[in-house]
């Protein structure tokens, strides 16, 4: 193996190269490292702080709003003057700033079936930190269909929760429909505008999902594959739940009903 | 005395800590099991600091040595 760094990135990154399980070695396996982010809200700020910081070197970005003074309590990627712009510029030009390492691509855009195969095809490893059901099984089914990884995190009010789904070795990995089959019912799960969310829990599940992309580039450590990990920011405690695979499952089971993408109604024009 | 043959060469004179350990450890990558690199430092702090490091992640130091004024030689088998 050989690699070269400049002066700067031997600084940048020597905290990483001190790591016995990350060196030279596994710092250019970040460099080399597609990672897409589905979101630049209260999962995706962290996420995508964290993953430019730590050198990923090619970033997608998707997410079709502007900035809003609401954003803000949690989104810690915006700022106030950056109000109205597109999430996803704001994002590039904070991450950009913070590391002219990473390439950042920016997809200024809502996910349909018609284009989300062509937005992950080229990434290695996507993160939903998306905000509405017809995203989630859209960016679930496509990703399971292309082998990639997923790393599922959701949030709302004082609660968390975060798991990785490995589609590259689909035998051992349950998918996001054995979790939930299909999407609920519209209203039956309220959204971020209107149900409130105290903004460190996206900081603190968008962490763990950089968390969880950084150990799948480096191959170090377990995945938190077939598990649940539910955060509850009031008593300051995680759990985890077993996640089976379902021998039913619409998408992953012994005889799967789904065989192609299906795009459901957006339920309303939720924020990221 | 058995003569050690030094197949590479650092000079880290002007560097200090950490990136004396960071800038050898880069090296030490980029060789093969066996090899021997020869480091000198001027940075007292990395005579002490380096060997240890490198001893923790399971390489072989064979030499800790003055050998001027302010400037040392660490001399570092790759064993992984």
């Amino acid at each position: 193996m050989s690699f070269q760094f400049t002066e700067e990135q031997i600084k940048r990154y020597s905290r990483h190269i001190i790591l016995p399980e990350v060196g030279g070695k596994g710092q250019k396996k970040l460099l080399d490292a597609k990672v897409l982010v589905i979101g630049a809200g209260g999962l995706g700020s962290p996420s995508l702080y964290y993953l430019a910081a730590a050198g990923v070197g090619t970033i997608g970005i998707v997410d079709f709003d502007v900035v809003d003074f609401s954003n803000l309590q949690r989104q810690i990627l915006h700022s106030t003057e950056r109000v109205g712009k597109p999430k996803v510029e704001s994002a590039k030009m904070t991450l950009e700033s913070l590391n002219p390492d990473v390439k950042v691509i920016a997809f200024n855009k809502r996910i349909h079936k018609d284009n989300v195969m062509d937005i992950i095809k080229d990434f290695d490893i996507v993160l939903d930190g998306s905000d509405n059901f017809p995203t989630r099984f859209l960016v679930n089914d496509a990703c399971y269909f292309l082998g990639k990884p997923l790393v599922s995190a959701a949030i709302l009010r004082f609660e968390g929760q975060l798991t990785t789904f490995d589609y590259r070795n689909k035998e051992n990995s349950p998918c996001y429909r054995c979790l939930f089959p299909e999407p609920p019912p519209p209203g039956l799960v309220p959204s971020c505008q209107e149900a409130g969310l105290l903004g460190v829990v996206g900081g603190i599940m968008g962490t763990l999902q950089a968390n969880e992309a950084l150990k799948l580039i480096l191959g170090i450590g377990e995945p938190l594959v077939g598990k649940l990990l539910v955060f509850d920011a009031l008593t300051t405690e995680f759990n985890i739940v077993k996640l089976r695979k379902d021998k039913k499952c619409p998408l992953c089971g012994e005889n799967p009903k789904i065989k192609e993408l299906i795009e459901y109604n957006q339920a309303c024009d939720a924020h990221f | 005395m058995e003569e050690i043959k030094i197949d590479r060469e650092l000079d880290l004179k002007g560097e200090v800590c950490p990136f004396t350990f960071v800038k050898s450890k880069l090296i030490l990558e980029q060789m093969k099991p066996g090899q021997i690199l020869r480091i000198l430092l001027d940075y007292k702090p990395s005579v002490e600091n380096v060997p240890k490091s490198m001893r923790e992640e399971g390489q072989e130091v064979l030499e800790v040595k003055q050998i001027g004024e302010n400037l040392w030689e660490v001399v570092v088998r790759k064993v992984r």
